[in-house]
């Protein structure tokens, strides 16, 4: 089946079965392969994409089900060569990760949790990543890189006058 | 070993780990992203059943279908390779990555099938009728004992593959003159890592240059050796590619049945083809189960709580193959006592077949299953003396003034203050007003609990278990290796020799490197040549790469150093002990203004041979083989041996509550002291020791390799297998101490693994202190909530306490 | 771990989408996608065709009209999680709302996705249960109505007929007094499927006397179910703890509890009961922190 896919503000056109998940058509038709696959059921959520700004799981969609959609992938949120977003810079301060795996769709679900609540409490980016599992870190590095962009970002939008 | 901690330039700074900007971007390259033109998809059928005879495997109408390339059963593999390397001396149990005329437990894998998508070769795998006679099994370790057992392997005999009982010291004598005796039977579940990524891997078999390539998520020593053995290739035919990033392994990334099966797969067919395990295929076939140990243990100790003698009974249940599995009772060996003095120790290791999923490599190797034993059976001691369990681990705690210390299996302790780390602990959880917290809780209608748990853990990684579990092993050489280049411009490259799963070992390279050179680690680039380029490496295993890979890269970077210090006192004319290198310069002690800078020094190596010293290689590139410090002899007859060279020290303190009415057992506050030597990294040991916890917290509490009766595993999936979420790990305080060892360069230790050897005793702790009350205890992890719910409303309803009170 | 083939399709409205389901024995509706895909990764269901509802804007709605609260079976948890009119209308669909999987189901998944599921452990199939919600299909041209207590058979197993599609669900709003709701459950993980779940909606007049309640568990045995002995009990009374848990007990002894890998019968019907009692506790404290103008 032909499907038109807006990935990153691009829109690709791809031909799939239909029961190709959006996971594997970014992946294999696209050569996005930052999403992962984890358990291909929708526990992990290592495969999490932005779907029209919300944090969804791309192995518990279809590519069919998909276009018409913007899609955000962490290509999408990458600045651009050799340049890091303010989260993605926050991850690496605080080494929010360890083998890398889940850190995509990790970024991706702060970037979700960020964009509607910019000054989050340590409970709601707990719960807002919540379903990402990570193996690697505990989870305490991940919880300080979101709280630690969150109050760059915040600092960012400030007008001088009213920083320190 | 109290001395203050020595200053560096980078080691111990918290500098940014240099891995993670790839992985902040995904442009990880993991072996899922490996696009090997050409590829073709793997997908398993597998055994329905515990055990099963297979009577015929009908391929038609899976080849029929357009796109299939290939059906492939266990005997033409068989026929073509050798079985697996298995550990132990057990030539009767040889094991193949598909099953030869039976399978020995559901999910097994029976018919491999090649097609142009994975999806494909699914629906194909469907298709493949096999028709299985049933075979009678057993599950149980017990049951696996007894003598009217099925056999899983009937051609060796028995179920065991391992009755190891060794005496160290006089336990006899120490048990008679001893004035108290407790017994305790302990279970630790089978759970395993269970790491986000599945194994996969992709091989491509080039018949005209004869090199087979593969591309794998391993963290497994000598896999290229093993890989190429069964496959009856030379080594030098296998060139497997370490700078595939891997997404998690903490032990169980071992892979060689996968490997040795695309392997033949690819020289077969003359294509490249790829295996990813799915979660079921993972869950069920990937033979990377964690143990499953039943623990009898006696103690004979005096009224003062102290311990004199211990006898332990490990009996493992190592489902349906041997493996390397087994060694996991082995390791303990080297830490047999913990932190504790007890002089004498009989230890009885059994390890048994079973119809269940194959066990593989777990974080801290068998260490945290037998940990959680010693601290159950510390905190009886306690008990059975009305005695503060705090107290009762001082006493028998080793002193600081007492290291090195030899326990009686043979290994001498290198460091250690244990009793500093427990009481600065304490003093930042306030530990008087935690129990005031406990106690208001309880006031309140909770059952509550304070946790302690202290745990060691062995690292530098000699792996003495395997010549003292085979005597016809007789390796006592682990080495690992780093490489460093300085070419013509003068950048710098080092090297290391083995996959990485998240471990930071490139910034661990690039940091050693720098404070040796005394240059911004940042100059230095760290690549992972393939295993042809490669130098020794045993790979990320037992807590190693900080002591071993970081060891490795000093010595050649100090190679570089005196290779660069000869030069310029050459070139300078000046003795070489007045050469002083500082900052990638040489200059003459006495007159510092003579000096060659790096780029001088760099062009005198790569350019200008006449200035070399006589008898000097040209060029700037040095290398390490390093042996693990104090590894190198075989054990003694009974069984004695210095198993790891380093040993961290943990403390655990939690409190925890359980709603009575419900059982559900939360962590209120977490607090962990952390003795892992000089920290190399902050960053990196920070996330180990808390991801270490969150991994022990799932074993304690939600994770299980769960069977019904027929032996059927019940948590295939993540929907019935539990990883701990955000939300089940709370907030963990941690506090540092640094007692250096003396081993290592820059004094460190390994710090992968204590987190996950102390958090499950710790939690267990906890939640029998939370029951005191009620006079009962829990035993068998992992506590899992409707099991502690049934306990609790049993003992209520015996104690006549009321329920359903709010 | 992927899907069998199958076709898909995407009807413009439902009329066509049930001409659809009609036609072709083996298809399936996909909204939300949240549990079907799964069970199709594993291949424990093979729908021949899938029939994407999910972009029938008549289906995605919530208004209140008629006494009701009527949302469109295709309206996506997350709207209703965040939805005004949920919020103040049914504070107790409210309440469940967030402990339905994660973040990232919800923003997907449907409100007649996961009531078409029938997972006895579903918090949106307890409240409609406990609500008396009305559940609307479409099938052959003509809307039919099931009672939400006639609704759910069993786990995955409804009364909806072969050839229907969903369009509504509806819950009666009350309006006689002050509501005060309560939910609880228990699970592993804060985000599973609960163990046993409970929820309860009472409205308590001047004089603290309850005049109404609903209170249904949830997980407990193949559906969701109401603890009647328990409204009758307490509709036109004085709360009284005492009286309260002996009658929650009665309500369960003739249940048939389930028992699985994570939690045994016995925990499940004693678990049930406190989560009940809690669920009312919470409910009467509520309705008595709740202004009159609150509903």
């Amino acid at each position: 089946m032909r499907v038109e896919l807006t990935v990153n503000g691009a829109i690709h056109g791809v031909d799939v079965e239909p029961r190709t998940t959006l996971l594997d058509a970014l992946r294999d038709n696209l050569g996005l392969t930052g999403a992962h696959a984890g358990c291909e059921h929708g526990v992990c959520g290592a495969c999490t994409v932005l779907c029209d700004g919300a944090a969804v799981r791309s192995c518990l969609m279809f590519a069919v089900q998909a276009d018409g959609i913007a899609i955000t992938t962490i290509e999408g949120v990458t600045p651009g060569p050799g340049e890091l977003s303010i989260l993605q810079d926050a991850f690496c301060e605080t080494h929010g990760m360890q083998c890398g795996y889940c850190t995509p769709a990790m970024i991706l679900a702060a970037h979700a949790l960020l964009t509607n609540n910019p000054a989050p409490s340590r409970g709601d980016i707990v719960d807002a990543i919540s379903g990402n599992i990570c193996r690697c870190t505990g989870y305490a590095q991940i919880v300080d890189a979101i709280a630690l962009a969150a109050e760059r970002i915040r600092g960012v939008n400030r007008p001088p006058e009213a920083g320190a | 070993m109290s001395e203050a901690p020595r200053t560096f330039r980078f080691v111990s700074s918290d500098r940014r780990v240099r891995e993670d900007r790839r992985f902040v971007v995904g442009k990880g390259r993991f072996a899922a992203d490996i696009a090997v033109p050409g590829l073709r998809h793997v997908a398993l059928v597998t055994c329905p059943y515990p055990a099963a005879r297979i009577v015929g495997i009908d391929k038609t109408a899976a080849l029929a279908m357009p796109g299939v390339h290939y059906v492939l059963d266990g005997r033409e593999l068989a026929a073509a390779t050798l079985p697996l390397a298995a550990g132990l001396d057990t030539p009767h149990v040889p094991r193949r990555p598909l099953a030869v005329d039976i399978a020995r437990y559901a999910g097994e894998w029976v018919v491999a099938v090649v097609a142009d998508t994975r999806a494909l070769a699914e629906d194909a795998a469907e298709r493949v009728k096999i028709s299985y006679e049933r075979l009678p099994f057993v599950l149980d370790a017990e049951d696996a004992l007894k003598s009217d057992a099925p056999l899983v392997h009937a051609g060796h005999g028995s179920n065991v593959l391992l009755d190891r009982t060794f005496v160290w010291g006089e336990v006899e004598r120490d048990f008679a003159e001893s004035p108290r005796h407790l017994s305790l039977r302990v279970k630790w579940g089978r759970s395993s890592t269970v790491p986000i990524e599945t194994f996969a891997v992709a091989a491509s078999w080039d018949p005209w240059r004869e090199m087979l390539d593969v591309w794998a998520s391993i963290q497994m020593p000598k896999y290229p050796d093993q890989t190429a053995t069964a496959l009856k290739l030379p080594a030098s035919s296998v060139r497997v590619h370490y700078d595939v990033d891997v997404g998690g392994s903490y032990g169980v990334k071992r892979g060689i049945k996968h490997t040795v099966l695309v392997g033949y797969l690819t020289k077969r067919l003359g294509f490249p083809v790829r295996l990813i395990e799915d979660r079921l295929e993972n869950m069920r076939g990937g033979d990377a189960h964690g143990p499953e140990r039943l623990f009898d243990v006696d103690v004979a100790f005096d009224d003062t709580g102290v311990i004199r003698s211990m006898r332990m009974r490990a009996l493992d249940n190592v489902g349906a193959y041997a493996g390397r599995s087994p060694f996991q009772l082995g390791k303990p060996v080297g830490a047999i006592v913990g932190p504790y003095r007890i002089r004498s120790v009989q230890y009885r290791a059994i390890a048994v077949t079973s119809n269940k999923t194959v066990q593989e490599a777990v974080r801290a190797f068998g260490q945290s299953p037998t940990n959680y034993a010693i601290e159950r059976i510390i905190e009886e001691v306690a008990n059975s003396l009305g005695l503060d369990r705090l107290e009762a681990r001082r006493r028998n705690l080793i002193r600081k003034e007492e290291f090195p210390y030899l326990i009686p299996s043979g290994s001498t302790y290198d460091s250690g203050d244990y009793h500093t780390v427990i009481d600065k602990v304490l003093a930042h959880a306030d530990y008087g007003a935690l129990v005031a917290e406990r106690d208001r809780l309880r006031a309140g209608g909770m059952l509550a609990g304070i946790g302690l748990a202290t745990c060691l853990e062995p690292s530098g990684g000699n792996s003495s278990f395997e010549p003292l579990l085979n005597p016809k092993n007789t390796t006592t050489t682990w080495m690992d290796s780093c490489r460093i280049s300085v070419d013509a411009t003068g950048a710098i490259t080092a090297t290391m020799h083995t996959a990485s799963a998240g471990q930071g070992h490139e910034t661990l390279v690039g940091t050693v490197v720098g404070e040796t050179l005394e240059l911004d680690p940042e100059r230095i680039r760290v690549v992972r040549p393939d295993s042809l380029s490669a130098l020794p490496s045993n790979s990320p295993v037992g807590s190693r790469m900080a002591v071993m890979l970081g060891g490795a890269a000093f010595h050649a970077a100090r190679k570089l150093r005196e290779k660069l210090v000869a030069i310029a006192s050459h070139d300078l004319g000046v003795p070489l002990e007045r050469a002083h290198y500082r900052e990638g310069g040489v200059f003459d002690r006495d007159a510092p203004e003579r000096r060659l800078g790096w780029m001088d020094l760099v062009t005198v190596a790569h350019r200008n041979f006449h200035k070399l010293p006589p008898d000097m290689e040209p060029g700037l590139s040095v290398s390490h083989v390093m042996q693990v410090p104090t590894g190198g002899a075989l054990p003694t007859a009974d069984g004695r041996v210095q198993m790891y060279p380093c040993f961290s020290f943990e403390f655990h303190l939690i409190l925890m509550a359980i709603d009575p009415e419900l059982g559900k057992p939360e962590i209120r506050r977490y607090v962990v002291g952390h003795d892992c030597g000089t920290v190399i990294n902050p960053k990196i040991v920070h996330g180990m020791t808390m991801g270490g916890i969150a991994h022990g917290i799932g074993a304690a509490l939600y994770e299980e390799f769960a069977y019904d009766d027929e032996g059927q595993l019940l948590a295939q999936s993540f929907m019935d297998y539990l990883l701990p979420s955000s939300h089940e790990v709370p907030p963990v305080e941690i506090v540092h101490h640094v007692t250096p060892s003396p081993h290592t360069v820059f004094g460190q230790k390994g710090s992968g693994e204590s987190g996950y050897l102390g958090a499950p005793a710790a939690i267990a702790s906890a939640i029998n202190d939370a029951l005191k009350p009620l006079g009962i205890s829990v035993n068998t992890l992992p506590i899992k909530v409707s099991l502690l719910g049934d306990m609790i409303a049993a003992a209520r309803e015996k104690i006549g306490e009321p329920q359903g009170v709010e | 771990m992927k899907a069998a083939p199958f076709e898909y399709s995407r009807p413009a409205d439902i009329d066509e989408a049930c001409a659809l389901l009609g036609g072709d024995e083996g298809a399936r509706i996909i909204a939300g996608g949240q549990t079907l895909v799964p069970m199709m990764a594993m291949r424990l269901s093979r729908p021949t065709r899938l029939i994407d509802v999910s972009r029938i804007s008549a289906l995605s709605y919530i208004r209140e009209e008629d006494g009701h609260l009527a949302i469109g079976a295709a309206t996506r948890q997350c709207v209703v999680e965040n939805d005004p009119i949920v919020a103040t209308r049914m504070p107790l669909l409210a309440a469940v709302m967030p402990w339905i999987g994660h973040a990232a189901t919800r923003a997907r998944g449907t409100v007649g996705g996961s009531l078409a599921n029938a997972d006895p452990a579903a918090e949106l199939a307890l409240v409609a249960v406990t609500l008396d919600a009305t559940l609307t299909y479409r099938e052959a041209g003509r809307n039919g109505d099931i009672p939400a207590s006639e609704f759910f058979i069993g786990p995955t197993i409804t009364a909806l007929p072969m050839a229907a599609c969903l369009m509504e669900v509806r819950f009666p709003i009350w309006r006689d007094g002050h509501i005060g709701v309560g939910f609880h459950e228990v699970s592993a993980r804060r985000s599973d499927f609960a163990f046993v779940s409970a929820a309860a909606q009472v409205t308590v007049d001047e004089d603290g006397i309850c005049r109404r309640i609903a209170i249904g568990v949830g997980a407990v045995t193949d559906v969701p179910i109401r603890l009647e002995r328990v409204e009758q009990e307490l509709s036109g009374n004085r709360p009284d703890a005492a009286r309260l848990r002996p009658a929650i007990e009665g309500a369960l002894a003739d249940v048939d509890v389930t028992a699985d890998l994570h939690a045994s019968a016995p925990y499940r019907r004693r678990v049930a009961a406190t989560l009940a009692l809690r669920a009312i506790t919470d409910a009467l404290a509520s309705a008595k922190q709740r202004g009159p103008d609150a509903c």
